[in-house]
């Protein structure tokens, strides 16, 4: 690929993005997931069970908000996640992949773009609930440099998550399909240290927690604001990213081959 | 060489076979129809020669390659506006020529001075800043058009472009292709309306069941199926009295409703002596009217059925129509 087609690739890639942003704002079947809901359980959670913290063996932070901020922003990734890969089910069902497929364009340029548009909503959802908990009282120990990392963790979690997403929306080419892992996501975070502690959890949900990747992830979105930024949470945190990221996009390129094959 | 052109194009579905070996030859500045009832494979093949579907046999070409082995190729080289007028609603009309350009590689300060062109060619300007989604079917129709043409390619397909549209609309389509092949483009249109196939297409291709039936200019097609008749009505029941002095000019078909038929070989010149005739024999003409043989003839000859009403009976196992169709798409 000469360095001229890398740009084009790239700048398409950009407008694709950009328009799966403006989709998400325009469309607010989209946007609330990403943001309302997970504002509106943070609320509810914070205000019904902020005095866990009291709770002997719950980590020593400086207030439960603090502490949910983290599951509130992979919350909210996950959600932008199956958000984005409704939109892209969409975009099959209405023909308009058709208008990209038709047009002299690398394919994986598509997904690279739904993908960008994802991270770049992940980025949005954590500055939204950093802002958010700064505005209630919540520290972010970490400081700036802190609160970039859990920008840049969320931004990349929302991509790997996004991967998930493609993925079902390529192979079966419906949003209600897509749409259908809503409460999914919610039962996988709620599998997670997300909302509580693991060392609070009982069996078998202390163990589920243990190996899911999200507990990594949000752990590594956590760190920052309540100790600051430590590297092996961070690497760690990445790792999460990593593992979800390799299997969307491997079941996103499986998909994609699938479908172009059948065409 | 040929703009499009296609050698024993097959594309199946199981069973199915959705188009069963098409020929055809699109010369580079013609305007051809591809004309058929729903169901007939006009989308499909659509969709192979646009390289937005494979063929499972034979072999296609567009502006010089084929469309399997140099898919990329052909569509630097084509704009399509497909059946659906493929778009998004919560984008604006400029958004999405805008984005087209990009997707073409085009510049962005060269792109949104083509959009606005464009826009402004199809009568878009003024809803340009608007969001599609508050467009009517018309509107939507030119937008797709001057998104297809933001590259300027050398082949057009249009997929059906004015089914659903009124007359207005229609028309406007009409002019706008004209225009595009007056400047070189080569047009490659799906319809199933016959008055579009006439008025538009250098040549038609007539598509029912997967086969290309019979390929020529309307003119040419109407041609082969007949000359044209003479549908008469006469005072006092004269009807029946008028076919012996009508035989004489050509065949006549039993009168029918009071009104009756005589082909005439050698069209509207023979009419007025036949009115003459008819007066030396006492019989006095009420109304006449020369029929002339149109594209749905052809397609009755060819077929069995004619194309006005063909849709109540193709429906079912419509392969262009099922929701599993959409399934097929890349």
């Amino acid at each position: 690929m000469t360095q001229a087609s890398v740009g084009q690739s790239l700048r398409v890639v950009g407008a694709l993005a950009r328009r799966s942003i403006d989709q998400t704002f325009r469309r607010p079947q989209f946007l609330a997931p990403i943001l309302l809901f997970p504002t509106l359980l943070l609320a509810i959670n914070v205000g019904g069970a902020g005095r866990a913290v009291d709770l002997p063996a719950f980590p020593d932070v400086g207030g439960f908000l603090d502490f949910q901020l983290a599951a509130s922003t992979l919350q909210a990734t996950m959600l932008a996640a199956v958000s984005g890969g409704v939109a892209l089910a969409l975009d099959f069902e209405l023909g308009f992949n058709d208008r990209l497929l038709a047009a002299p364009i690398p394919r994986v340029a598509i997904i690279a773009g739904r993908l960008a548009g994802t991270a770049t909503m992940g980025a949005v959802a954590a500055v939204w609930f950093l802002v958010l908990g700064l505005v209630f009282g919540a520290e972010i120990v970490g400081g700036p440099a802190g609160a970039l990392m859990v920008i840049a963790l969320s931004a990349l979690s929302a991509a790997a998550f996004g991967g998930l997403g493609a993925a079902l929306a390529v192979r079966s080419g419906q949003a209600s399909v897509v749409q259908g892992t809503f409460p999914l996501a919610f039962v996988i975070l709620f599998l997670s240290s997300a909302f509580f502690p693991q060392e609070l959890m009982q069996e078998p949900a202390s163990t589920a927690a243990a190996y899911n990747p999200l507990s990594f992830i949000v752990e590594g979105l956590r760190e920052p604001v309540l100790y600051g930024i430590s590297g092996e949470t961070i690497l760690e945190g990445l790792g999460g990213i990593a593992v979800v990221g390799v299997v969307g996009v491997v079941a996103t390129a499986l998909a994609m081959r699938a479908r172009l094959r059948a065409a | 060489m040929a703009a499009v052109e296609t050698n024993a194009l097959e594309r199946s579905y199981g069973d199915l076979r959705a188009v069963a070996g098409i020929d055809l030859a699109v010369a580079e500045g013609e305007i051809y129809a591809f004309l058929g009832p729903n169901g007939a494979g006009k989308t499909t093949t659509v969709r192979m020669l646009t390289t937005l579907l494979r063929p499972t046999a034979g072999a296609a070409r567009v502006a010089g390659h084929d469309v399997v082995r140099d898919a990329g190729a052909v569509r630097r080289q084509i704009g399509v506006a497909l059946q659906e007028a493929a778009l998004d609603p919560l984008m604006t009309g400029a958004e999405l020529v805008r984005l087209q350009a990009t997707l073409h590689g085009i510049p962005r300060a060269d792109g949104r001075w083509k959009a606005a062109a464009l826009l402004e060619r199809v009568g878009l300007s003024d809803a340009s800043g608007r969001r599609i989604g508050t467009y009517s079917g018309g509107m939507r129709r030119r937008l797709d058009l001057a998104a297809a043409l933001v590259h300027e390619p050398r082949v057009l397909f249009l997929d059906e472009p004015t089914t659903g549209l009124d007359p207005a609309s229609r028309q406007a389509i009409w002019d706008e292709v004209r225009n595009l092949n007056a400047g070189g483009t080569t047009v490659f249109l799906t319809t199933q309306y016959l008055e579009e196939a006439d008025q538009l297409a250098d040549r038609v291709g007539i598509i029912d069941e997967g086969l290309m039936r019979v390929e020529g200019t309307p003119g040419a097609l109407k041609a082969q199926v007949g000359s044209p008749h003479l549908e008469l009505s006469l005072a006092d029941g004269g009807a029946e009295r008028a076919a012996p002095v009508l035989a004489r000019f050509g065949e006549v078909q039993p009168p029918r409703d009071g009104v009756v038929q005589v082909g005439l070989a050698r069209g509207a010149a023979q009419i007025a002596t036949v009115v003459l005739a008819l007066d030396d024999a006492g019989l006095t003409v009420e109304s006449l009217e020369l029929v002339q043989p149109t594209l749905d003839d052809v397609f009755l000859a060819e077929t069995g059925r004619h194309l006005e009403g063909a849709d109540e009976g193709e429906a079912d196992g419509d392969p262009e129509a099922e929701p599993a169709g959409a399934d097929a798409r890349p």
